[in-house]
């Protein structure tokens, strides 16, 4: 493999490139499903390939291979050479990286017991129980479980000197029981929707969701909500839970503090940002208790590693103290724009693409408010709102609208009737200003979204949201007429 | 120039042999390979440009009910080896599924087809992507206004064999341009040309629908949501489109009792027919799925009336027909999806559409459109680059964004107007592209926006 990384770093440099990077990469993922008591699907998928990227005369230039072979690294290579030299034809200033000194390191995702060496039939017993917890509740017509584990071994190096090697391993699992009548399809999620709960780490975290002690709880309450209360209109206290707190972190506040996207990088795809840069240090995001950063230290996060795909340390920077924006996501060309160096958040999702600045584990640090019983209790009059089911946003992140799973009316400090076809909507820094109760540390949890897409050609990443349920007050619930 | 990748790889045939001669029983090999560039640019330059070359192989093994998948993308006789053996221990270790999905029968294959595929576009070189991103660039300055956006040119095979004796293999080719434009004042506009041929793709075209859109977009103000008559143009149109593929047109959704498809009932106004079909050239063509059956026309809903779904082989077998050439790779617990969609033109123009109409808005696109609700298909979604308010027969003013909330067969028995021209659109985040006219529809509900002093 050093071979190879010599090759190109030299071969790039021969042919002009200033800065040259080799991203060499393999990463396997076994998964298996069961539905409606039947192993639906097993699959072990292996994808191996390089990435060469090089910086000529200011210009990017980009080319990948899956055939790792000499020819071939020179071939592609000479490719990213060329590619860079088009760019060129429409360029502006140069490009400028930061002063991120290169590193020469190892990191392996810390793991007791490897996704990998766990047995199919120890996966399946877990999911057929779980299943079968679930087909015990009358009235569900789909049953579904997924165990998931992944590992990916990559080979960092750049013309500057840097060499770094990691192993990250993830693991992931989930339950869905799915109830319907003549004009109702309601599901229930455990312990997440979008495949459940996903982390760095190993079996033990699968162990520890315990999926078939929560199966007959979801199935009875994807059976109670056919016959629910529709969400009520209109403003309203709105108690959400730890999980969907997750997705609005990540709409909300994660994309829009991508520098790149600030910096109009992402324009033409998914938006802007309204965190232009006039506004950091100075906007008030959300309410004097909400503090957020970006930790990619963070253990057991989707996005937690030893180095970002630059070769930039994992970093815990400050995004929003006491309300106030304070801090970007940035990379080695966007830091010194705003004047800092890069804080370690350019992640590429394969081989085969480049890295951009992606969210690490963009967390809300607990509040005071206890646990989600003490925030309930709290609570005279409102909604309160559990498990993702659609998200939107604005092209500047302001606009957003979230439905959920299930929700129940809190009167009096108590949960009171169940409610179906919760939505919610707001304005990013209006709904973060409402903010007034988060809880504590007990009660917060760090969550996986596997499925963040952003780029062009799309790339979807693992990122994280850790997050304790919060309250917030006169949100719009109950969007719409349907 | 850059030499196009695909001739240094050993030959789909080939790997499909070799794989499936190392199985022993029934099986499936699936070989996918993808050549693609992009050149993206914003702030008015180039910003990132890439290439990438991969090819992978897929089997399915199937042995007394149990079923492994096993995928790869080393592509030697050692790697083709591993795979298979993986997924054959896979299957071994599986526990038997009652109703494993079929292989699909010699018959069904769709043999070699190039449709949809031209060599420039395979051959396309960065230069190439690069003048049309400078002619985007150019009509936005030229307006000063600022350009972001993205060329590619792709090439891709499938090709697909199994025990059964079946063989289907597509080459295609797809070329992209498209670009959001901005300026001052909220201006902001948008424009997408997608076809097989790189040659079909008019950069100045695409700059000059782009720029005119976001000068006319400055100035935006305020509009209170509420229900409004709309023009959606084709943009629109597609992505509504994309997420009832989503939500609904699959045999699966009806089947788990998910889908909005009424079968044999009227769904939507009698104006309306939808069809997907991978076979007509006018799209984006793809011949066959990925279990390498032929790729049948399915007319979903016809004169408003539901009347069919797509189907891959497990949901064929269990409603006892054939499969319509709809599967994703397998192992797929998500079901068949069509990914080939047209709504029949109607005889109207956007023109006549915006003189008929007393109050409304134009929108130019949907953005971050999700289901809200399958069953009913509700959607939700926010407008983007071009949104403005209709009086009395004309544009008078740029609004800004507003967030609509709708259930989707409802609004399309409110379809009050369809142009007799249509427009092939690619899809933002999904393979599913559509050829589309755009459409007048009667009190679509708009339940947000973006607040003023947020100055989107």
């Amino acid at each position: 493999m050093n071979d190879l990384i010599d090759l190109a770093l030299d071969a790039a440099q021969s042919a002009g490139a200033q800065y040259a990077d080799i991203r060499i990469s393999e990463r396997e993922t076994e998964s298996l499903t069961v539905k409606n008591g039947a192993l639906e699907a097993t699959s072990s998928n292996l994808s191996t390939g390089f990435g060469v990227r090089v910086l000529v005369d200011g210009a990017w230039g980009f080319a990948g291979s899956a055939v790792m072979t000499a020819p071939e690294v020179e071939r592609v290579t000479r490719e990213a050479v060329e590619i860079a030299r088009a760019s060129g034809l429409a360029a502006g200033d140069p490009v400028q990286l930061d002063d991120t000194p290169p590193q020469v390191a190892r990191y392996a995702t810390p793991v007791q017991e490897d996704p990998f060496a766990v047995s199919i039939d120890d996966k399946l017993a877990i999911l057929f129980e779980a299943d079968a917890a679930m087909a015990g509740v009358s009235g569900i017509t789909v049953r579904e479980g997924s165990i998931e584990g992944a590992r990916e071994r990559k080979t960092f190096a750049s013309s500057e000197g840097a060499r770094i090697e990691q192993e990250l391993t993830e693991a992931g699992a989930g339950i869905e029981a799915t109830a319907v009548n003549e004009s109702e399809s309601q599901v229930r999620s455990w312990p997440n929707s979008a495949g459940g709960q996903h982390v760095t780490g190993g079996f033990e975290a699968v162990r520890a969701m315990d999926l078939p002690g929560n199966g007959q709880r979801i199935a009875e309450e994807a059976v109670a909500l056919l016959t629910a209360q529709e969400c009520p209109s209109g403003p309203m206290t709105l108690v959400i839970d730890s999980s969907q707190m997750a997705l609005q972190v990540h709409e909300s506040c994660g994309h829009p503090i991508e520098l790149d996207r600030v910096l109009g990088m992402e324009a033409s795809f998914a938006g802007t940002s309204f965190l232009t840069l006039d506004k950091l240090d100075t906007l008030r995001y959300g309410s004097e208790i909400v503090n957020i950063d970006a930790d990619a230290t963070a253990p057991g996060g989707l996005g937690t590693f030893g180095f970002d795909d630059e070769g930039v340390p994992a970093q815990n920077v400050p995004i929003v103290s006491g309300g106030r924006f304070v801090g970007y996501l940035t990379s080695r060309e966007t830091a010194p724009i705003i004047g800092r160096r890069s804080m370690g958040s350019s992640r590429a999702s394969g081989w085969n693409v480049i890295p951009l600045i992606r969210m690490t584990n963009v967390n809300l640090r607990p509040g005071e408010a206890g646990t989600l019983d003490d925030l309930i209790a709290d609570t005279d009059d409102g909604l309160f709102v559990s498990t993702n089911r659609s998200w939107s946003i604005d092209d500047r992140r302001l606009n957003f609208q979230f439905g959920t799973q299930i929700g129940w009316r809190i009167r009096n400090g108590q949960l009171a009737e169940m409610i179906r076809n919760p939505t919610y909507t707001g304005i990013t820094p209006e709904f973060w200003g409402s903010c007034d109760a988060i809880g504590s540390e007990a009660a917060w949890r760090l969550w996986g979204v596997p499925n963040c897409g952003k780029g062009e050609p799309m790339q979807t990443h693992r990122v994280g949201h850790g997050a304790a349920p919060a309250r917030f007050r006169n949100v719009q619930v109950g969007v719409g007429q349907w | 120039m850059v030499a196009t990748h695909t001739g240094r790889r050993a030959a789909p045939d080939d790997v499909l042999d070799l794989a499936l001669r190392m199985v022993r029983g029934q099986a499936e090999a699936l070989y996918l390979a993808r050549d693609a560039a992009l050149t993206r640019f914003a702030g008015s330059r180039i910003h990132q440009n890439v290439s990438e070359h991969d090819a992978s192989l897929r089997v399915r093994v199937l042995e007394g009910g149990r079923t492994g998948v096993a995928s790869t993308n080393r592509l030697d006789d050692q790697g083709i080896a591993e795979v298979v053996a993986r997924a054959t221990e896979l299957c071994h270790r599986a526990a038997p599924n009652p109703d494993p999905t079929p292989l699909a029968a010699a018959d069904a294959g769709a043999g070699d087809s190039e449709l949809g595929f031209v060599a420039a576009t395979a051959l396309a070189e960065p230069e190439r992507r690069a003048e049309g991103a400078r002619a985007v660039i150019a009509a936005a300055r030229a307006d000063d206004l600022v350009a972001s956006g993205a060329f590619s040119t792709d090439a891709s095979t499938i090709a697909i064999a199994n025990t059964n004796g079946l063989r289907s293999c597509h080459r295609s080719t797809e070329a992209k341009l498209l670009t959001v434009m901005t300026g001052v004042d909220g201006a902001s506009g948008y424009a997408q040309a997608i076809g097989p041929d790189v040659a079909g793709i008019d950069a100045a075209a695409v700059g000059a629908e782009a720029a005119d859109k976001a000068a006319r977009s400055a100035g935006a103000t305020d509009l209170e949501p509420g229900a409004y008559d709309v023009i959606l143009e084709e943009y629109a149109v597609q992505t509504i489109l994309e997420y009832l593929s989503f939500a609904g047109f699959s045999a699966l959704a009806v089947e788990e009792g998910r889908s909005f498809m009424d079968l044999g009932n009227r769904v939507m106004g009698d104006n309306v027919s939808l069809w997907d079909d991978g076979t007509d050239a006018t799209g984006l063509a793809s011949t066959c799925d990925f279990e390498g059956v032929a790729k049948q026309r399915v007319d979903l809903v016809t004169d408003g009336v539901a009347t069919a779904v797509v189907h891959d082989s497990a949901t064929a077998l269990r409603a006892g027909v054939a499969s319509t050439g709809h599967a994703l790779p397998a192992p797929n617990t998500f079901g068949p999806m069509a990914w080939n969609l047209f709504m029949a033109p109607g005889s109207g123009s956007k023109e006549a559409m915006l003189s008929s109409i007393e109050r409304g808005i134009w929108v130019t696109r949907f953005h971050y459109v999700n289901i809200v609700h399958p069953r009913r298909a509700v959607l939700t979604g926010m407008t983007k680059d071009g949104t403005f308010l209709i009086e009395n027969g004309r544009i008078v003013r740029p609004i800004r964004n507003l967030r609509f909330t709708e259930e989707i067969p409802a609004a399309f028995s409110r379809i009050e107007a369809i142009t007799a021209q249509t427009k092939l659109v690619g899809a933002e985040y999904s393979g599913i592209n559509a050829r589309v006219p755009a459409l007048r529809i009667g009190r679509f509900a708009f339940t947000g926006a973006t607040a003023a002093e947020s100055g989107a």
